[in-house]
Order: C-alpha cells, then structure tokens, then sequence
C-alpha cells in the first residue's frame, strides 16, 4: 500500500455535446427547446408513436464530422447506426438511436496543456427526454413528469482514452473540447445549458504502476468548476478508501454542488445488457471521400493554432493566448480590438482581467470597449475611472462617449498642489517613514490622493508630485 | 344483375365514371353487405361510416367535375396496422386500446389523395404476429369460404373483408406472409412488394427489415392499380427507394418466360396433396400458354424458417418496447413502482404470442448469444438472398404453393406454435431476400381455396404480376365473392 498521497489519477472523460443545427436528429422538430412549455416542441417521431420513422439529419452528420476531423479522427469509410435497448420513461421508443461497433470516427487526439490526450471515437446518438419530479427530489416526489422537448436532439458523443491525470487536465480537456466544437460552428456548448455534458471515469493507482485500479463514472456534472471538483473530490475518496483497506466500488456517482461531494446512483456490479443491433429503420451510410476532403478543408483555424499566432504575431504569453484562443468569440474579440489599433498586450490583460470574469462577458460591443481602451492608453482617463465605466457600459449600455464624458483625469500639476500638500499635512507619521528610508510609505499617500480627489487624479502625477515634496 | 359489392375496381370504374353508379351508392352496398355478413365473418374491428360517407360524397363531386382517378370512390378494407389519422387504430391489441394517431401512413394517405373510401380497420394478429388472425387481442375472423375455418393471417381481417364482399380490396401488409397466405387461404390476390417499394411510415412495426404493406383484391390487375398508388419514395421512411414501377404491360403473357419450380418448396413438411395438385395443374396451365417450366433449387430454405423466427422478433422485441404504459394506451395505474408499470402493463396488454416472440427476440439479442442467434441468422438470409440470385439466373420467376395447406379449423393450431409456424415456410423467403411476391387463387381443393405464389427478382412487381395475369386469363381459378352461409 503506497503513502498517504503517492496515487496517481487515471481519467477518461466521456462527453455529449448537442449540435447546432436547426431541427432534430431523426425529424423536423426545432433543436431551440430552452424555455418552451413541457411537450410543446414535439412531433410523432420524437415522441416515438407508433409506426413512425426516423431520418437522418445530414447538417448532423456534417457537424459531427467537421468535430471528429477537427480532432483529428479517422474518419470511417462507412458506418451505421445501432439500437440501444433500454426502458427509460424519457425514452419514448424503448431505445436510442447510437452508434455501437462502427462509429463515425476513431482514433483521434486533442492537446490539452500542451500534451495529446487520445480520443477513442467521436459518434452521433439522439438525446432523451427529461424527467421533472414534483418536489426536490427523485425519491421522495410522489410523482414525475415526461417532458420530451429534448428528445431526438442531436448528440455528438466525444469518448477520450484514459490519459488525463488530474482533476485540471479534465476540466481543460472538456474546456478545450468546447473550443473545437464553437470553432467549428458545431454546437455552443454551453455546459450550464446542458449543451455540453461531462462525465469522467476516474480511477486511481499507485504511482508507477501500470494496471488500472476500479474506476468511477462521474455524471451530474454542470459546469468546468463542478468537474474539476468532482474529479478532485473522487480522487481524494479512492485514495481514503483504499488507504482505509476498502475497495473501490465500480459504479456511477452522481456529483452534488450544494454538498460538494459525489454519491453512489447505480451500482455497475450487474452491466446492463443494451442489446444493441443494427437500426433496420436507417440504412447504413457511406461517405464520400470528395465530402471528406471539402469537410477537412473548411474547417476554420483551430484554438491551437490560433494560440500558436496570438503568440507569434501579438507577442501574447502562452497564459493570455490559451485563454484567449479556447474561445471562438472571445478571440475574435481581442483579434478586432487589436485591428481596431489598441496595443495587443494591454487589450488582452483588460479583457482577461477585467471582462472575461464577468457573466456575459462579451454583452459590450467591441467598438465601445476599443473607446475605452483609446481613453485609457491615451491616460485621458486612469484605470479606475475606465472600471467605472465598463461597470456602467455592461449595466446600462450607454456609449462610453457618454459614459466617460466629466471624467477626466487630473494630469495638472497645478490642479493637485492643494491635495497634496492636504495629504501631507494629515499624514505626518507617513511623510516621517519615508524620511526614515522606508520609500514604501508613499504608496498609502497615493491612495490618499486618489481618495481625496474621488480617483480622478493621475495616479502616476500624484506618486511624482508626492516624492518631489517628500525628498525636498 | 351482379351485386355492387362483387365487382372489381376494373368493373367498376366505368360505371362510376359514366354516373351510373355513384360512389355513395357503392359504399351503401358495402355497407349494407357488411351488415349482413360480418356478424359471421368478423373481418372488421371497426368501422368509420362517418368517414367513409364524406369521402364517398367528395368522390361523387370528383366524377361529376370530371376530376375523378382509377380509384376515386373505392371503397377499402385498412389493416388495423396502418395509422389513419384521427381514427382508433390498435395493431388488433388491447395494449393500443383507445389509440387515435395524430398522423397518417403514407400508404395511406395515398389512398386518400387517390379518392379511395374508407370502411374501417380489419381485424388481424396483435402487431401482425401470426398466421390465423386468431392472435388478434379482440376476436378471431372467420373464412367467408367456411366459417369454422381460419382466414389465415395476419392480414386476415382485409383478406376475408374482399373475400366476402365487404370491401373492393383491403390493404394488408407482409412480414413473412401475412398478405400472400391469407389471401390464398380466403381466394383472393394479394401482393407483396419488393422491401422498400411502399414506405413503412405510419405502419405499427412488427419487423423493419422484413414489412412491407400491399394490396389484397378480387383481380390482378386491382392489385396492380392499388400498388402503383401506394408505391414510390417517401422522404419519412429512409428505406423506401425511388425506382420506376412500370405496370402498363400485364398483358403480354408468358410465352418464352421461363418459370423456376424450386424442388423444396414441394417437399416441405405439411404439404398436402390436394395443394401440391391444384398448384401443379396451374403450372401446366402456365406451360400450356407458352412458359417454359424449369428446375430450380434454393438449397437453404430447411434453415429459412430458424432464421425468420430470430430476426422477425428480435426487431419486434425492440420495436414494441415503445408500449410500456408511459405515454398513450393502457397503464396498468395500481402498479405500485416503474417497474411494476411496465411489468403490468406489458403483461395485460399483449397477448401470449406477442410475449413470446418479445422473450425470443429479446434472448436472440442478448449479450453472449447475439453472435450464435442474430448474426447466425443475418448469415443464413444472405445465404437465402444468394439462393434466389442463383435460381433467378435460370427463370424469370419462381412459382410455387403459397401455403402448404388450404385453411384449417379455427383453434386446430393454437396450442402449436411451431405448426403455426409452418404455415409461413414458403412465403417467409421472399420477406428475407426482400422479392415481390404474388398470391392468386389456382382451383380448390375440398372445396377450399389454394394460392399460387409468384415470386420475382427484387424490383420486378411487373413480372410477378404479369405471371400472375397470365395464369388468371388462362382459365386459372378467377377470385370470387364468398357467398358466406
């Protein structure tokens, strides 16, 4: 039994993305369900009636083809779909429409933190429907509701080979996952919408060794954050467990948020037989290699390589490139900052520091945040008073025009003589500090100034107009 | 004068079109046939007057604008497989009790657009599982030829509904002969087309690979005219195809065709002899007109039947998994858990043959005998497909009984599946290799109809049925009213 501490984490990440496109996988539904009354987005195929039959979406296949290509996958010369047997009251025919032993694509990979993670299989399937349970929750509602908008959604299913080895290398799998799917155009991939759903099979050994321990499949997952806690917390709980002389139980846990833990939902001693078998309703497909070519050769610059140019020709660091490169939009956004003339290495500390970390980061037009940007290189306004605004700009929308107008920075000697000979005066044990050698104690006298002049003062002026007068 | 009733579509045209019949007339002798006769024969689980009335009068307003088609007011007989929208349609099971589709087969429509009038929904096997009708969740249907007989099935409601006058033809549809056999055990003609001819939407799946739906008639030529209306590509069912259906020579007889007799469809178990007769003279007929009768053998048709009775249910124990009491038809609403529900419901709705072939088909599929049963089985009908490939390379089509019996006493069979069974063994072959296949009436025997069946190369329903016309003009058995006593 290794110490305390000398495991190392093996995970393999399963994810279900919904594609973009405008109807359903098997029939002419509207994909755009969030949000509308329980049943009302349904038609007789994905409500599985009786004598009813699927057809294939093609924009589906395209998309799922585009991702698996964009993966770098083999994509297979022909394939199928299978049935998968299960009964489920979200699953109105009694089984799911998949792909079993002959997938659209195999063998792929995806760089995650600069290493390649094996991707075993990109496939199409349809999605369930949802059950909705009166009260809190399953066990002790009195009865559940089928709500089948979302049955027969388009379901790419991404499977990963088991090479990532911490609870960070699976979120950034999944995050980097979401980048190709948005570059592509494939889906939004949203995961608090449930547009891109992640499970990770996670298992533990001891460091060096090469077999695989028993290993837990992780599902109710709903953001990058919860995976990354869930993997975490899983890690730590084989490791208690097996440290304790138990073992590792081979089941699904489910991840709670509020209780910041995973629970046993289904124990996988008994493997349910899905009885898959080719779906005689939908003939096998084959793809042309013309189609495969002019897929390949319209993929869009991926995050990769995006990263690799914000580096080369913007100067970035590796950090703001990844960050900035992961998403479609948000690059898109810096790269138009910078056509637009503000200088790449502040426009992207402003966008990582000060916007991504906002709920919708982008809801500000990029015209305005490149005039904030202009005000702020050109010190007409000091950091602060540019928060300020953007604060304003996401709540109200107004034009930074309007927004900066009357703030203006203090850049006048002249004008902040009063202030600070004010500061100096209230401050007597600062100004006796620094005259002692500790030069840091103009920093507080600073903060002084900027207060007294309710932060329009240029911070810069005021440090130089203080250490004149203090060195005087 | 003939009854209204006793006419084919082909008789009847001309009078509907020169006004001296009108179509309301014709469906009031339908009705009032029905009346009279299925209280006896029982073909129909329901009928739709209301429905048909309109249409009937929609049909007159067409003839009278001079808009009318070849089967604009017919009146039709609908498997209660096939959705008619807003009309309770069952699959012949309690377990779909109540079940309006908000939709409509695409055959069905067809028939819709084509003017055709609607009867009502005929009795059949509880999801077309059986060779008797007997398996129907509501009532067996009786032969109009006898009544203590079996019409066959499981398309037996449509086939004993022109059998008996009740309709001028019915749709039923065909799995592993359950167009083809009732309508030789009721003397009528009934097609089955080459798989994907006819699409599959709105028909309550028992099989996908093997269904498909066809015409049952009085004539040849009805059958003819019903699938051309029916046929052709469908962008709701993936598997139906769009190639040319050219039925306009049915004439031209037989002279120089040359005609496979494959020797083990006359030795196998069951075979009467009277059948064996009646199915030679007609081959002798056919020569006589100037065929070419030629030796032909489908060396695995022993392992057909093994083979259809893995694939059939094992596509059937996925396809009704739909009905577990969740969303429409019967609950079982005391079952106390999901479970329960599912349990319950599936157990009082379906009847023991549907059971059955759900335990078959879900065993066949399982994991550690997929391999021995449904692949084995996948196998054995490209092996079948191969047969017919070689034997077509010989003739241009295959003739043959079409049951191995005329039909038999209600209940004879109910405690013998596997007897059952053997009622589908020299149909069930054209379903696995997908062929067209025709049943008509050749010369009775004891009094009971016997069918010929004509089976051709896939896409080629205009030889099955040319055959077919050959032998009825040369004097075959011609398809009759049942006088029903």
């Amino acid at each position: 039994m290794p110490e305390a501490g000398d495991w190392e984490a093996v995970i393999g990440m399963e994810v279900h993305a919904h594609l973009k496109t405008a109807s359903k996988m098997f029939c002419g539904c509207s994909t755009d369900y969030l949000g509308k009354p329980p049943n009302s987005n349904v038609c007789p195929v994905c409500l599985g009636l009786p004598g009813v039959l699927p057809v294939i979406n093609r924009r589906a296949v395209e998309l799922c083809l585009k991702s698996a290509l964009a993966l770098n996958c083999e994509i297979q010369p022909s394939t199928k779909f299978d049935r998968k047997n299960y009964y489920y009251p979200d699953l109105p025919k009694g089984y799911q429409i998949s792909q079993y032993d002959l997938p659209m694509s195999r063998n792929g990979w995806l760089e995650v933190d600069g290493r390649r993670v094996g991707i075993t299989r990109v496939h199409l399937e349809e999605d369930t429907g949802r059950l909705v349970h009166a009260g809190d929750r399953l066990e002790s509602a009195d009865r559940s509701y089928v709500d089948l908008n979302r049955s027969g959604m388009p379901l790419m299913e991404v499977v990963s080979e088991p090479d990532l080895r911490s609870a960070a290398e699976a979120r950034d799998f999944a995050m980097a996952l979401r980048g190709i799917l948005r570059a592509v155009g494939a889906g939004e991939a949203d995961m608090e919408k449930g547009q891109l759903r992640s499970e990770a099979n996670v298992s533990i050994r001891p460091r060096g060794s090469e077999e695989l321990g028993v290993k837990t499949e992780l599902k109710n997952i709903n953001s990058f954050k919860a995976l990354f806690n869930a993997v975490e917390y899983e890690i730590k709980r084989q490791a208690r467990e097996l440290e304790a002389g138990r073992q590792v139980v081979q089941e699904t846990r489910g991840w709670s948020e509020p209780e910041r833990r995973t629970f046993s939902q289904r124990s996988k001693e008994v493997a349910q037989d899905y009885r898959y078998f080719p779906e005689p309703d939908l003939p096998p497909l084959a793809f042309a290699p013309a189609w495969i070519a002019e897929l390949r050769s319209s993929l869009p610059e991926l995050p990769a390589a995006r990263r690799e140019r914000l580096v080369s020709e913007s100067g970035l660091s590796e950090y703001q490139a990844r960050l900035l490169a992961g998403d479609l939009e948000v690059a898109d956004y810096f790269e138009e900052l910078v056509r637009r003339g503000l200088k790449a290495q502040p426009a992207a500390n402003w966008l990582i520091g000060e916007m991504l970390p906002r709920d919708e980061p982008l809801s500000v037009p990029v015209a305005e945040t490149a005039e904030l940007l202009k005000r702020l290189e050109a010190s007409a306004i000091n950091r602060e008073q540019a928060r300020a605004v953007l604060d304003q700009l996401y709540e109200t929308g107004k034009p930074v025009a309007e927004l900066a107008a009357g703030l203006e920075q203090i850049s006048d000697a002249g004008a902040l003589a009063d202030v600070i000979d004010a500061v100096l005066a209230a401050n007597p044990q600062a100004v006796a500090d620094f005259k002692a050698g500790k030069e840091a104690a103009v920093g507080p006298l600073v903060g002084k100034v900027m207060q007294a002049t309710g932060g329009s003062a240029n911070p810069k002026l005021a440090r130089d107009l203080l250490l004149e007068r203090l060195r005087r | 004068m003939t009854q209204l009733y006793a006419l084919t579509i082909g008789e009847l045209a001309p009078l509907l079109r020169d006004r001296e019949i009108s179509a309301v007339e014709l469906l009031d002798a339908h009705l009032r046939r029905i009346e009279a006769v299925d209280p006896k024969v029982k073909a129909y689980l329901r009928l739709t007057p209301d429905l048909a009335r309109a249409q009937a009068a929609d049909a007159d307003r067409l003839f009278q604008a001079g808009a009318a088609g070849p089967l604009t007011g017919i009146p039709v007989a609908i498997k209660d497989v096939l959705c008619v929208e807003g009309v309770e349609t069952t699959a012949g099971s309690k377990i779909l009790a109540g079940f309006k589709p908000p939709y409509e087969a695409t055959a069905i429509a067809r028939l819709r657009a084509a003017g055709c009038v609607f009867l009502g929904m005929t009795n059949c096997d509880e999801f077309a599982m059986g060779s008797s009708t007997e398996n129907s969740g509501f009532f067996p249907t009786h032969n109009p030829w006898s009544l203590d007989k079996v019409p066959g099935g499981s398309s037996g409601g449509s086939a004993a509904a022109v059998a008996a006058g009740e309709a001028v033809f019915g749709l039923g549809t065909d799995t592993g002969g359950s167009i083809r056999q009732p309508a030789a055990l009721c003397g009528v003609v009934g097609m089955k087309p080459t798989y994907g001819r006819v699409s599959r939407y709105g028909l309550i799946a028992f099989a996908s690979s093997l269904d498909q739906i066809g015409p049952l008639a009085r004539s040849v030529t009805d059958a003819a005219l019903v699938l051309s209306a029916v046929a052709g590509p469908d962008p709701n069912d993936s598997t139906c195809f769009d190639r040319p259906l050219d039925l306009s020579q049915l004439e031209a007889g037989v002279r120089g065709m040359r005609l496979g007799v494959p020797k083990e469809y006359f030795e196998v178990a069951g075979m009467q002899a009277g059948v064996r007769e009646s199915v030679e003279q007609a081959l002798a007929a056919l020569e006589g007109t100037g065929a070419e009768l030629v030796d032909v053998t489908l060396p695995h048709t022993d392992y057909g039947l093994a083979a259809y009775y893995i694939i059939a249910p094992a596509e059937a124990s996925s396809n009704l998994a739909r009905f577990d009491g969740v969303k429409y038809g019967l609950r079982e609403a005391r079952a106390e858990s999901l479970m329960d529900t599912y349990l319950q419901t599936r157990r009082q709705g379906f009847g023991a043959e549907v059971r059955r072939r759900i335990m078959l088909g879900s065993y066949a599929l399982s994991s550690g005998y997929y391999d021995a049963y449904y692949l084995k089985a996948q196998k054995v009908r490209t092996l079948i497909k191969r047969d017919f490939d070689a034997a077509f390379e010989h003739c241009d089509a295959v003739v043959s009984a079409t049951s191995p019996t005329v039909a038999f006493e209600i209940g004879a069979k109910t405690g013998d599946p596997f007897a059952m069974y053997l009622n589908d063994v020299l149909t069930l072959g054209g379903n696995l290799a997908g062929l067209p296949g025709v049943s008509l009436p050749c010369a009775p025997a004891g009094g009971l109809p016997v069918g010929l069946q004509v089976l051709a190369p896939q896409f080629r329903e205009d030889v099955a049925l040319l055959v077919a016309r050959a032998y009825e003009q040369a004097g075959g058995a011609r398809a009759e009213v049942a006088r029903v006593a």
